[in-house]
């Protein structure tokens, strides 16, 4: 006798988890648009009832603000879009060389808590200690004040060669462009191809014979090569702006202020800290018995960094480094606290002149989440890169 | 219970609930105000001789004594006002959203602040100008001498503004450090990290006094680059408050201009015979009902705060610190600015 | 008996060998690990020799030379000499309990010691119960009520003239302890199989964690105003406090969500062959193990959010840092010696900062005790 088949169950029934499912977040999505429409009628009706105007048609209008320093010049008849693109290529401009410089120094540090030298190991555990456990913006403060109230007045300006050091920042010969300058370039992309072409050659000659070649070295000096050989193509006509100290002022040459003086030496020590723990762990991290199997197949240190212990410790070092470089981006906003005009800073004399403020606040978190998007992006297509394929 | 029930109840009234959010308030200020028993005022976190408050949490100044005389006139005791110190960027916002009643913080009177930012502007209570405060031994003696220098500011004011329209028109070139706090930029300034501090000649003053080092070193340029006409700020769609609020601050410079003092209002109340004063008083016609409030309105602001001579001689005066002259905020008819419309 | 045997005439005593080399102690750690090689020898000189030189100077101004006694005076005289520490001993109301008025500051002192040691309870092992709720529970109303007042006999003292310390540990602790119910719900619904709430969650998450907290403070003081019906106000402290828990929050969901993936698949697999449902799983199974894992990166979490209270001074709330500004910035004859009031606040924040960070550590070990080396 042939089994009966089980009756079938509807699909509509409360029983079914698809159901139970979608009726749950048909629910969530309904209190959600419910929230979002009494926030957004809110908003309307408190916008429309003070007079409050909005819209993005403000960005248009010429600013009416000059800002303290910026890569281009910017002039104060020119639009706020203008504006707020130099308060980004501020952002960006400390937020590079922030990461680069926390970067190398917090990996000098992460390593040197495992010198073989106790001094050094004490002095790294100090400054990670120190640095980690104080407010980044109380650190901030702390340096600014002691670059404005350490460094002379402009008038008695520290004199180091043609640079100059005073409460008005860092003043240098700063290259004045000209069209020999695209020669440069050329040489440079030139140097640049040379150098990759030489390490895609390196590296097939150690997969095919196992001699390894300068990976670092040679291609450094072909890129110096290409950039060296470009210049002299292009005349070797590169004049510096030679800054000359005037009554009051430093005039002509390149000049860093003290305000981002502060805000970099701010951020990179403290992040620098940060880094120098993740660094550690990912060294540690390593199991032990890698290294004394490496020595045992007889690598030497170098090799034995480069291809044992450096991919397995990327590994756990990449994704915490990555929250690090979005953490000192963001803290750079902190800029507004001394006087630095990143785009936090340009945002609020907007929002305060043209009293848009949803719109502001708006662009100002779009600006950051594009920033942190390309970030962790570029670090995730790295992290994808050095990744030990496994089984 | 049966499942549905379970699951739907409680949901239905979740909605319900959400459904049954406070409806618009017409936000009537007056009737908030006395409801809650005190006038909530937007002042500056700490300018001496205009809004500061000591330790002990008492605040003074020219636009607290408005505060405080708005306060009299409504409800009946000056102390019955509750001051929340405000940056310059929050501010407006403060007033906009009904966090406060009145904004009393030298603010400027602006096109783009009475169009643009749902705010009235009352009555001109300072009318001033933005200076700069430059140290003695740098020998500058004009603001045209400023040519590729910095200068600190602070940011959400009209200061800044004013700043890059005078370094354009004379060509200076003028480099501007922008502070998210006044005193972040104060303290650059007297750290020497830039040649001069802009602001309004009033608040110039008062820092020089208050906040130097050594108020000998530092001297205020003579130049104003601006008008700043300063005054208290109410919110749009309340033209009962805005018309109670005008009126208190003409009724204490039209006071001054009839000789009514905080000593003589009780003696005058009695014995006076002119007829505005009268008027003023509540002892006349009574023009305190036409605004919503009972007679004693004008007699109650001038005994708790004085008129408007009054008040500027304690806060700002030539015998206060700030040590500043009448100048263009004397009477109409003694030269100055202060013309209040006749209270009939 | 061989002739070729040693007899027992021919026993001569070995001389004693000589004693080993010892490798306890100072000097060996010193020739270990200072002297070691030539260039760690050469590390050591350069170092020592910089620190020599340092170590004597920073105590001499900040202890030796330095002026102790809140006199102003004393202090100018030894300007640049000797740290004034005399502006501590002068200020430190205002800087440690903001504008709160001066004869009631027992009350945020005797708030903030309370606060500290329930968080310092929280974290031993005979306080991991149930009724910890209810303490806690029962502790923040016992904080508001001495704080604010206006009941059993207290005066009543706004939330504009709370600052300081206390404020400090107020927005951290109560913002993790909100934070701590939203970001689970967070947390599984990031891994929740509903798309519509993973897409949700996700965003949130995404949104929150790629803008700087001040632009969150920003928003929540000048648009969270806006987002309400006209007429209803709320106050400041509360819209920061919103602010850094929808903040934290999102971070705080981040770690959990790192604790759930490292349960393995096969303890669900097995909750569902028992027939436990989606919650009682949660509840009974994943969730104990998960946090169990995580609790070194919450307590990481407390230190960041803690260090990030101090942001709220940029919206003009007075909390440790501000209360600094405060304190000395309109009093023209301490301004000199802001520098070391600075210190004075770095050196609190590093004392919390660093106690908790040593618990963190600790719990740790408490938790890799079975698979350290």
């Amino acid at each position: 006798m042939t089994p009966k088949s089980p009756p079938r169950k509807s699909s509509w029934s409360w029983r079914s988890r698809a159901f139970r499912g979608l009726v749950y977040q048909v629910v969530a999505l309904a209190l959600i648009g419910l929230a979002a429409w009494f926030l957004w009628s809110n908003t309307l009706t408190n916008m429309r009832v003070r007079g409050i105007q909005s819209g993005f048609d403000f960005l248009s209008q010429p600013a009416g603000f000059s800002i303290g320093e910026s890569l281009y010049p910017f002039d104060s008849g020119e639009s706020y879009l203008r504006a707020f693109g130099v308060g980004l290529t501020n952002t960006l401009r400390v937020a590079v060389a922030g990461i680069v410089l926390a970067t190398i120094l917090g990996t000098l540090i992460g390593i040197g808590r495992f010198s073989r030298n106790g001094l050094v190991r004490a002095l790294c555990s100090a400054y990670v200690e120190c640095f980690r456990n104080i407010p980044v913006l109380l650190q901030l403060l702390v340096w600014y004040l002691v670059l404005t109230e350490v460094f002379p007045t402009i008038q008695n300006a520290w004199k180091l060669g043609p640079f100059f050091l005073s409460k008005g920042g860092l003043n240098f010969p700063a290259p004045v462009w000209g069209p020999g300058e695209l020669w440069l370039g050329a040489g440079l992309a030139a140097g640049a191809a040379l150098a990759w072409g030489w390490r895609h050659r390196a590296r097939r000659q150690f997969d095919l014979t196992g001699r390894a070649r300068s990976m670092f070295w040679v291609p450094l000096a072909l890129l110096l090569a290409g950039a060296f050989g470009g210049w002299l193509a292009g005349g070797a006509s590169t004049v510096l702006d030679y800054p000359v100290k005037g009554e009051f002022a430093v005039e002509n040459g390149g000049a860093l202020t003290p305000e981002f003086l502060a805000l970099l030496l701010g951020l990179t020590m403290y992040t620098a800290g940060f880094i120098a723990e993740v660094v550690r762990s990912g060294i540690a991290s390593v199991p032990a018995g890698q290294a004394e199997a490496a020595s045992a197949l007889g690598l030497d240190r170098q090799l034995e960094i480069r291809l044992i212990l450096l991919p397995q410790a990327l590994r756990v070092i990449i994704p915490p480094l990555t929250n690090q470089y979005l953490n000192l981006t963001k803290n750079s906003s902190l800029a507004v606290a001394i006087g630095y005009p990143d785009i936090v800073s340009i945002a609020n004399t907007a929002m305060n002149q043209t009293g848009r403020a949803v719109e502001c606040i708006a662009i100002l978190m779009s600006v950051y989440l594009t920033l942190s998007l390309l970030t962790s992006g570029g670090m995730n297509w790295y992290n994808a890169r050095v990744a030990i394929k496994e089984r | 219970m049966s499942k549905l029930t379970k699951h739907w109840l409680p949901l239905a009234f979740a909605l319900g609930a959400l459904a049954a959010a406070p409806a618009a308030m017409a936000g009537k200020t007056l009737d908030g105000v006395k409801s809650r028993g005190q006038l909530v005022c937007g002042v500056h976190t700490g300018l001496a001789g205009f809004s500061a408050g000591d330790s002990a949490g008492k605040w003074s100044g020219l636009d607290v004594d408005m505060c405080r005389a708005v306060a009299a006139a409504v409800l009946g005791d000056a102390e019955k006002v509750k001051y929340v110190p405000l940056t310059a960027q929050q501010r407006f916002t403060a007033l906009q959203s009904g966090e406060i009643d009145l904004l009393s913080r030298n603010t400027t009177f602006t096109l783009t602040r009475d169009a643009s930012l749902g705010l009235n502007q009352t009555v001109v209570t300072y009318y001033d100008g933005q200076g700069f405060i430059v140290p003695k031994k740098s020998n500058i003696k004009s603001a045209k001498q400023f040519k590729n220098q910095t200068v600190c500011v602070q940011s959400g004011t009209t200061t800044e503004k004013n700043l890059t329209d005078y370094s354009k028109a004379n060509n200076l070139n003028i480099k501007t450090v922008v502070f998210e706090k006044e005193e972040a930029a104060t303290a650059a300034y007297f750290a020497g990290r830039c040649i001069s501090y802009t602001t309004d000649a009033s608040g110039l003053a008062s820092i020089r006094n208050k906040v130097a080092q050594n108020p000998a070193d530092h001297i205020i340029l003579p130049e104003l680059i601006s008008k700043e006409p300063l005054g208290p700020l109410v919110r749009r769609g309340d033209d009962e408050w805005f018309a109670i609020v005008k009126w208190t601050i003409y009724g204490l410079i039209e006071a001054e201009e009839y000789g009514i003092t905080q000593a003589n209002v009780d003696q005058l109340k009695t014995t006076s015979q002119d007829p505005v004063v009268k008027r003023i008083l509540g002892t006349g016609e009574d023009m305190g009902k036409l605004l919503g409030l009972d007679k004693e309105w004008m007699a109650r602001a001038l005994k708790s705060v004085g008129n408007y001579g009054e008040i500027f001689e304690r806060n700002v005066g030539p015998k206060s610190t700030l040590g500043l002259p009448r100048g263009l905020n004397n009477q109409w008819n003694k030269g100055g600015l202060m013309y209040a419309p006749p209270m009939r | 008996m061989d002739a070729a045997s040693p007899s027992s005439a021919d026993w001569r005593p070995v001389a004693p060998r000589p004693a080993p080399r010892r490798t306890e102690g100072a000097w060996p750690w010193m020739r270990a690990n200072l002297f070691g090689s030539w260039q760690t020898t050469l590390a050591t000189l350069v170092l020592g020799g910089l620190l020599l030189w340092l170590v004597p100077r920073l105590a001499d101004w900040a202890l030796l030379r330095a002026v102790w006694a809140p006199d102003l005076a004393a202090c100018k005289a030894m300007e640049g000499v000797g740290a004034c520490w005399g502006v501590i001993a002068e200020k430190y109301r205002v800087i440690i309990f903001g504008r709160y008025p001066f004869e009631e500051q027992w009350r945020p002192l005797a708030a903030t010691v309370l606060m500290v040691a329930m968080l310092v309870a929280s974290c031993t092992r005979p306080f991991w119960k149930r009724w910890l709720v209810v303490l806690w529970a029962v502790a923040l109303a016992a904080f508001f009520a001495l704080m604010y007042g206006n009941t059993l006999g207290l005066s009543k003292v706004e939330t504009d003239r709370w600052g300081g310390l206390p404020l400090t540990i107020l927005l951290s602790s109560l913002s993790i302890v909100l934070a701590f119910p939203i970001a689970l719900l967070v947390a599984l619904g990031r891994r929740s199989n509903l798309p519509a709430i993973r897409a949700f969650c996700t965003i949130y998450v995404e949104l929150i964690r790629g803008v700087p907290l001040i632009s969150v403070l920003f928003m929540a003081s000048f648009m969270f105003p806006l987002f309400m019906p006209p007429g209803l106000t709320i106050d400041v402290l509360i819209r920061v406090l919103v602010g850094i828990t929808l903040f934290a929050a999102a971070y705080l969901a981040e770690v959990i969500r790192g604790g759930l993936q490292a349960v393995p698949k096969g303890q669900v697999e097995a909750a569902a062959t028992l027939g436990l449902s989606y919650w009682q799983t949660q509840r009974k199974i994943v969730l104990p193990q998960a946090l169990a894992m995580v609790v070194p990166s919450i307590v990481n979490s407390f230190i960041s959010i803690f260090k990030d209270t101090s942001l709220v001074s940029i919206v003009s709330l007075y909390d440790l840092t501000g209360a600094l500004d405060l304190a000395v910035n309109a009093d023209a004859n301490w301004k000199p010696f802001k520098l070391q009031g600075y210190f004075f606040i770095a050196l609190i924040y590093f004392l919390f900062c660093f106690a908790m960070s040593r618990y963190s550590r600790w719990v740790e070990r408490q938790l890799n005790a079975g698979r350290r080396r």
